[in-house]
Order: structure tokens, then sequence, then C-alpha cells
């Protein structure tokens, strides 16, 4: 298994953007307060409600993952650990017949899934278990009835919201082929997970513009699958797809480099692009957002007066702190300290950074220790971090906005513009309210 | 290999984390890899810390694999060390770090820092958190006080008569359940008896602290699975006797009084007298405007008023970890009157004293880190009341049975803004009521008994609990004719009635499910009056007892007659 750096850009394949001014970007290492990809699984099974998503690990990993998904479960969960015990370090051979034993075990248990993600671990990794053969080996005795797939949610691979692209990239290579007969029929292909409701939300804006056939990937249904190739034009809904995205085009999709749909003008643009594509006139585009544009402005003013002037620090946590710095700035008026980001994928972020404000202070990487030494000095209204650090910094007397709430809330398009912005208001918001 | 769905303990650098973190003073370098910096959200989330647990990680990736992850941890060690200053330093590894073998520990001791480095080294393949937690204390003490053990054959000077005795109280950490109450109730029995509290440790405790643990004439070994192991170092090295009774219920409390009496040598006999005497005088005027601490519980006179005789023979489950599994079941069965239908626990470590309690009921222990396991031996067990983990409050939810969270792992809700300890009076005064307002009350009991073709008493109707009634969440639907495999005959009447896929209490793992045994409409109808969390027990009775005695179909007279036969 290749253990290569996660950091390297996968899309050296991309044509390039346009935007690549140089800007300049704090580059630290040190300790890294991040998820590791295999936290991904937390959404993408109740994305795809027939897959289950098997981690090969250590006990570490599933302790990980429960206390992601909130410290437990209501029903049998789609996910589970095959930990990896002593007996499985000493010889590889046995490691491989003990895994099998283990998706045996689990495919009885639970005859209702139709793809299986073996998922790839730190300590699988490191001890080169070979989770694309035992796939292959698996998908011999179990396909079609149930697909078995691997990618990596590992620590050393994956950062976080990674963990969606590496499950992504698994898929694509079973992606029906679209049919030669449709020639270079135009098709739309929204990439990266969204919550069913702005799906909905979407499909309707583009049936109201008239582009279509529409869609999604992730599927509702991982036995669904959206078919690409020639003709298949993608538009990336969440910024850390870099690898799918690689793939996708491989197969012969294209790219419609955007910037994200968060917030009015990120949705508006994110639009536009697909509406140019497909060579809609400004009329009907304009026509067809009008009413969601409006009703967003109304959402969204209530809350622009309450960010206004204020000063945001965003740690780096989801890849998502780019585009949303660009709406708190732009949208809502913020200004900002420092936005930092596990790493920077410059095609798919340069259109992202074009819209910052110039000067902006872009960090990449992270050595928390320092960069909570500038957030304390910076004195923020706002910051954006994980989980573990949001309680302390809260103990210090400043605000926060909890990273993660931020990946598993329905908050693309523009009906959710104003919640986008609501979720930064709250926590001074609630500050106010409060005399205790 | 071993397929989780689900974990009752993290890994062993997570119990680390539980000693670091409830100290002063110290500070955790991990060697481990980008993400495992999720233990933190466990501390300033779940017990909502207002600092950061005080570790530093390594947080290497796979382009630091090639090159040199040791320098990382010199630099994460040299760096820890100029910004915290602690006094002691802890350096170990998490699973991937132990398989790329850096050692570390060694590596931070050859750093020659001012201060002393305790290297961990936690087999995170084969151990768990309570192990780690337990590890960790043992080796920080023990490296703190080794230079401090007296020569072998030294004789422990007697303690001066004139002075109160002084007790240290080992084992209490952070994310541990109701540490922060118990110690507080636990200071409080002991200043009831004339004994000074010396140190507490872990939590609250210094490095400094540390040095001063061998100045106690005995340790309390409060939380078997975190302490015992340091607990028996200091036993062997200082000749500190250990107290190790934990005082959680009633009889508990008076037990480890009168441990502690027997190990300091001082009369205790007054403190015992009012936790008996005391119980009566709730009411009394006097009583409820002194602010004095009662020294007894009401827990003996909640039990025995007359309200109660309805938890008499209640059946109940347990699981949790050791200790809090054991004192449970003794507070369960001596103290409230239940009968012990299960009990368990997956601190595998006190397996032996589990099982033993278990046999002093008849039963068999589960010893068992699979909460499925738990799942079925609890359907099969047929409580009304489980006393558990969080998990096991899903499990008695899904099967619709009341429950009480008495162990960890923990849940926010087990860190409750007010007070409330499990050890000692007030203790049990928290645990009477947290194990008996789950349960329906007496009168309203019968009253479902007697009526239960009012349209209002649901499926499992749980009155106050504001539970919604049992929806039937079959854990294997089975079809009512016993034994589907030879089922030549389904019993179409009752299929008729929908009655086929009965909801089974665990009649999965039934017996005589080859026996060919069916049910007659009436049988099945008389059947459906039996509250539905003992159904499936008297269900599997019954067709035990009618495949017994070769009755090939069961009626309502069948029903009855092996009730008179096996009892409720």
């Amino acid at each position: 298994m290749a253990l290569e750096p996660c950091t390297k850009s996968p899309t050296a394949t991309l044509p390039a953007a346009t935007a690549t001014a140089e800007l300049p970007v704090l580059r630290e290492r040190g300790q890294r307060e991040v998820f590791c990809g295999l936290t991904g699984i937390v959404w993408l099974h109740r994305k795809m409600q027939d897959a289950f998503f098997l981690v090969v690990g250590s006990r570490t990993c599933a302790h990980l993952v429960q206390s992601a998904a909130g410290v437990m479960i209501f029903a049998e969960p789609r996910f589970g650990t095959a930990i990896l015990g002593e007996r499985d370090l000493a010889g590889l051979a046995d490691a491989n017949e003990e895994l099998e034993r283990v998706v045996e075990e689990l495919l009885v248990r639970r005859p209702d899934i139709s793809t299986l993600f073996l998922v790839g671990s730190c300590p699988s990794e490191v001890i080169k278990l070979d989770l694309a053969k035992a796939a292959e080996k698996l998908n011999h005795r179990h396909f079609p009835k149930t697909r078995v797939l691997n990618y990596s949610g590992s620590g050393i691979e994956t950062t976080f919201t990674q963990g969606e692209d590496t499950c992504l990239a698994s898929m694509v290579p079973v992606l029906p082929e679209k049919p030669p007969e449709t020639g270079e029929t135009a098709e739309l292909l929204i990439v990266g997970s969204l919550a069913d409701v702005v799906e909905d939300q979407f499909t309707r804006l583009f049936n109201k513009m008239g582009i279509g056939p529409v869609a999604f990937f992730p599927p509702r249904r991982a036995a669904n699958l959206p078919r690409v190739g020639k003709g298949t034009k993608l538009l990336v809904a969440q910024p850390f797809l870099s690898e799918t995205v690689r793939l996708l085009m491989r197969r012969g999709a294209e790219l419609l480099p955007s910037p994200y749909p968060f917030g009015i003008e990120g949705t508006t643009a994110w639009l536009r692009t697909a509406a140019e594509a497909w060579e809609i006139d400004d009329a009907q585009f304009e026509a067809a957002i009008a009413p969601s544009v409006t009703r967003a402005k109304l959402g969204l003013d209530r809350y622009r007066a309450l960010l206004s002037g204020r000063k945001a620090f965003l740690f780096p946590d989801s890849q998502l702190e780019i585009p949303l710095a660009r709406f708190l700035s732009r949208e809502c008026g913020m200004e900002l300290i420092e936005v930092g980001t596990p790493y920077i994928d410059r095609k798919l972020m340069d259109a992202e950074i074009a819209l910052l404000p110039e000067g902006t202070s872009l960090s990449e990487g992270q050595d928390v220790e320092k960069q909570l030494d500038r957030c304390r000095e910076a004195r923020p209204d706002i910051t954006v971090c994980g989980l573990g650090l949001a309680n302390p910094l809260e103990a210090e007397g400043l605000s926060t906005k909890w990273s993660i709430e931020l990946v598993f809330s329905p908050l693309h398009g523009y009906d959710q513009a104003g919640d986008l912005a609501e979720l930064f208001v709250r926590s001074s918001e609630r500050r106010r309210r409060l005399s205790v | 290999m071993e397929l989780t769905l689900w974990t009752y303990e993290g890994p062993p650098h997570v119990g680390t984390m539980r000693i670091a973190t409830a100290m002063e003073g110290v500070h955790y370098v991990l060697h481990a890899p980008q993400g495992d910096t999720y233990a933190d959200l466990l501390f300033t989330m779940i017990e909502r810390r207002d600092h950061r647990p005080p570790v530093s990680y390594t947080t290497f990736q796979a382009r630091d694999l090639g090159g040199d992850t040791a320098e990382m941890v010199k630099t994460s060690v040299r760096e820890a060390y100029e910004r915290f200053k602690p006094q002691v330093m802890l350096v170990g590894e998490s699973c991937t770090a132990e398989l790329i073998q850096d050692q570390p520990g060694s590596l931070a001791k050859s750093m020659n820092l001012p201060v002393p480095v305790v290297s961990l080294e936690l087999p995170a393949y084969s151990k768990k958190e309570n192990w780690g937690a337990s590890e960790t204390l043992y080796h920080l003490v023990r490296s703190l006080l080794l230079s401090k053990v007296p020569p072998p054959g030294t004789i422990r000077p007697e303690r001066d008569p004139a002075i109160r005795p002084k007790a240290n109280i080992i084992g209490p950490t952070a994310l541990g359940f109701r540490c922060r109450d118990d110690i507080q109730e636990v200071i409080k029995l002991l200043a009831d008896i004339g004994v000074d509290v010396n140190v507490i440790a872990p939590m609250g405790a210094t490095p400094s602290d540390l040095l001063r643990i061998p100045d106690a004439d005995f340790n309390i070994c409060l939380y078997p699975e975190i302490a015992l192991t340091a607990c028996k170092w200091l036993e062997r090295s200082f000749k500190q006797p250990i107290v190790k009774t934990v005082p959680i219920g009633v009889g508990a409390t008076r037990d480890f009084i009168t441990e502690i009496g027997e190990v300091a040598g001082i009369d205790v006999s007054s403190a015992l007298r009012r936790s008996k005497a005391e119980t009566l005088g709730s009411w009394n005027a006097a009583r409820i405007s002194s602010s004095a601490t009662p020294g007894a519980s009401r827990l003996p006179w909640y039990s025995r008023s007359v309200d109660s005789t309805y938890l008499t023979g209640k059946r109940v489950f347990i699981f949790g970890d050791a200790t809090h599994a054991i004192a449970a079941a003794r507070i369960a069965t001596e103290e409230l009157g239940f009968t012990l239908v299960g009990i368990g626990t997956y601190s595998r470590e006190f397996a032996r004293q589990v099982r033993a309690v278990a046999a002093d009921h008849g039963l068999e222990a589960v010893i068992s880190d699979d909460y499925l396991a738990v799942e079925a031996a609890v359907a099969e067990a047929a409580p009304e009341l489980v006393l558990g983990t969080q998990m096991e409050r899903h499990i008695a939810k899904r099967l619709g049975i009341p429950c009480a969270v008495i162990s960890t792992p923990i849940h926010v809700q087990d860190v409750p803004a007010r007070y409330s300890p499990q050890m000692g009076w007030e203790g049990a005064n928290v645990i009477f009521d947290d194990w008996v307002h789950p349960l329906m009350m007496g009168l309203e009991e019968h009253l479902i008994g007697m009526f239960r073709e009012d349209f209002e008493f649901a499926e499992g109707h749980m009155s106050h609990l504001h539970t919604a009634p049992h929806q039937a969440e079959p854990i294997n639907a089975e079809p009512v004719a016993v034994g589907a495999s030879t089922a030549a005959e389904p019993n179409a009447d009752a299929k008729a009635m929908g009655l086929a896929p009965e909801a089974s209490l665990g009649t999965s793992l039934g017996t005589g499910a080859e026996t060919g045994v069916s049910w007659t409409v009436d049988g099945i109808a008389e059947l459906k009056k039996i509250p539905f969390f003992v159904r499936g027990k008297v269900k599997r009775n019954t067709e035990k007892f009618a495949s017994d005695r070769g009755i090939s179909s069961i009626t309502v007279d069948t029903l009855y007659e092996a009730k008179a036969a096996i009892g409720k």
C-alpha cells in the first residue's frame, strides 16, 4: 500500500486555473489538531443507506468513530471495526484470512448490505495490509449481492473530510459507463455529499433552468450508482474531493471549476457555472434563481448586521475554511484574522482564493500551540475550531463555533445561507442572552 | 481480528490521558498519527473541561514515515517541556506508533530533561483503557517513590495514638463514573470517623503530592480497576495496608467504615450505630434544620416503607465495570429486594470477582466486551430493570425495559450539574432514586396488570416515563409455530390474526425450536395478556414445558399448567 504524503497535489492533470496570484501562505508543521479521514464514515454511512463501513484498524479507530459519532448509537450501526490483535500483527497471511472471516460474519448478520467498504487505517497501512487485494478476493465470493470496495481513512494519509474523497474515489471505477449512443450529450454530475433536502432544492433549480439530466454522487443508495463518461460535466459541491475529481476526469468527465455553493454569492456562481456549460441564457437563469435569491437575502440580512465588522479566526479542520471565510468576509462583512486549512489544493481552491480579500492571512498545516497563541493575541469575535479546542477557548472568553457542525449541517445553497450565518451568530447571541 | 461495532473501553493511551488530565503538573507526550487528537474532545466535551488535556501529540503523517519520526518525538518533548514546564513528563505511544518502534520513552529519557520522565509502553493491540490508566498510575507512583522505598525488612513505625490516622484516596480519574462527587462523599465518611485525608490521587494531585503518599497510614483503593496495582506496590514497598471495600451502597459503606476501623485501629462503632439509628429520623425537626451531615442514608427506611413492596423480586440485569457491577448486585439484592437474573462485566481483569458474585446467585456471568452478546443475554434473562452502561440503556430502550446507568463508559449525562455521588450515604440515596424511578410504581402496575385491555395501556406502557410504548422491533422475527424449520403445519389461524411475526424477546435463542410445538389461538391470546417484558421468557418456558411432556399444541391450560409448575 502506497504511503504517500496526503498533501501532495493529486490534481496535477487538471487544467491550470486562472487565478493563481501568489498569496502569502504560512506553512506550519507541528501538532495538527484535526480528525483523520475515518470521521467521514459518520456522515457517509447515513448518506448511503445500503452501505456498510468496516474499518480495518485498532481499538483507537473504533473509539474515534464512536466518539465522533456522538459516543453512542441508536440502532445497530452501519459501521464497525475489525480490530487488529497481536496475532494479526505476527503474520500477514493470517490477517487476510481473519479479515475474510470477519467479513463473512458481518454479511451473515447484515444481508441487507449492498456495498461494503473496507476502510484502511493507520495501523493497517503501516503493516501494509493490502485491502485492495482483500476486496478483490471478497468480490469473487460476494459480488453481485454485495460489492466490496476499499479506501483509506487513515490519519497518516487523510485529514478529516479527505475520507469522503478517498471513499468516493474508490467508487469511481465501478460507476456505470455512460452509453456510447448518448455521444457527448451533456449530463450534470454533482460531486460531494449533500443533505437530502439540499439535493432536492438544487434539483428544482436545475429543472427550472432546463439543466439536466442531473445526478448526485454519492447517491442515496450505494447500489444506484450514477453513470459517467464523455459528456459528463462535474460540478463539485465540496471543496475536498481532489482525487475523486481526478478519477472522474480520467473516465471522460469534464470539470466545471467554480466557487462552492456556500452563501448567496457562492451558490449563484456555482449554478451559473452549470448554466454557462448548458448555454442557458441570462434571462432564464436570473428568472430561475430570482425567488431563491430574494428569499436568501431576506434570511441573511437578519444576521449580517450582527456579524459585520467582527473578527473571525478559522482553525484548520474540514477544508471548508476557505469557502466559509469567503462567505464570512464578502457576504457577512467580517474581518478575517487568519484562515487556517489542513492543506491547499490550488486546482480546486483557486476560484475561492481569488475571492478572498487582498492580504488575507492564509495558513496551511498546523502547529496548534503557536496558532492558539496567535488566536489569543488577536482576540477574535468568533473562532472556528474543533471540539477539543472549543470549550477551553470559551473558558478564556472567546466565542467559538465547532467546525464539525459545519460539516454535519445542511448549509449549501440559497435556502441555507441564513442558517450558515446564524451558526456564526449563535455563540455571541448566546453570550448576549446569558447573565450568569 | 475481532469484529467490533461498539467498544466499552478505548485504547490504553486514553487511560493514560485520564490520569494525566486528572492531575496537575503532569504532561503527556504521545507519539501518534494525525487524527489521534480526537481523544481531547472526550475531556473537553463530555466532562466540559475548561482546559485542554495536558497532552502533546507528534501527529506524524505518511510523508514523515520515510523520514525521522524519532526526531519528531524529541521535538515534541522539548517543545512541550519548554511551554508547559511540567513537574513530570509521561511519554508513550498510540497503536500506530507502537508499530514503527521509535521507542519514544527511551528517546525522551536520553534528552536529560530536568524533570522525571516516565516511559509508558502500553501494548495497544492486547490491552485497553482501564488497564492503561492502572499501569500509568502505577508507573508514575513507582517512578516518583522508588528512591524512597525503605530497605527490605524495615518495620513501619506504629502510629502515635495522639495523631489522627491519615489515608490516601487512590483511584479517581478524569472520565470516571461520578468520581468528582464520590471523593466528597468519602471525605465526609472519613471526617466522621476521625481520619484525615493525606493525598487524593490522581484527581487533583500534583507530582509533589504523590511524593507524600508514604506519609499516610493506609491507602483506600477506591476504584480497583485503576488503583489496585498501584496500591499493591505501595503495600509491598511502604507496608501501607489497603482498604479494599468500595463504599457503594449502605451495607458496603458500613463495611468500609468497619474495615478502616480495623486497618487504622480506631473505634468506629458510633458511626456505625448512627448509620442505623438515624435512618428513621428523616422528618425530625431538629434533623431537618441541622446542617450537619446525617451520617446515614434514607435508603434503608425507603426500602422498608410499604410502598416499596412492589420492588420485591423485580428481575434485574446488571452490566458494567467490575467495581460498579459488583456493588450494584449487592445493593439490588440486599438493599432493594430485587432478584438478580443476570450480571456481567467488560472488565476482563476482574472477571473472577464478577463470576463469584454470579455464582452466589446461581448465575453465569457475562464476561464480554461485545455489546451484541450483552444484548442477547439481556433478552434471554427478560429482566424488569437493567442496570448498565449507556450501551445497556440503548439495549433496554430497544427491548422496552426500564434502565439506570451505573458505570462508564462515560456520557455527558453521567456528568450531571447536581451533586450526584454513588458512594457513601448520599450515594445510596442517589442510587435509590435513580434505580427506582424508572420502574412503574406499585398501584399503577397492579391496575395495568388487571385491566390490560384498557386502550390507554398500550404495549409497553410505562406511564410517567414519557417513553413511547414498546414498538415491536423484532430482534429476530419468528413465526408463532415454533421451529420454523419443521413447521409443516404453520398455525394458519394465528397467522391470519396478524400474530405471526411475534417480536421475540430472546426467543431467537429459544429452546425447543426444533420441537415443532405450536400455539393455539386461545393460547397465544392468553400469552399476549402477560406483560411484554416477561412474555418471551414465559413463552420459552411454556414451550419447553410442553415439549418435555410431549404436548404438541399449547392451549390456555398448558400455559397455566406451565406457570404452576415453573413458578414466577
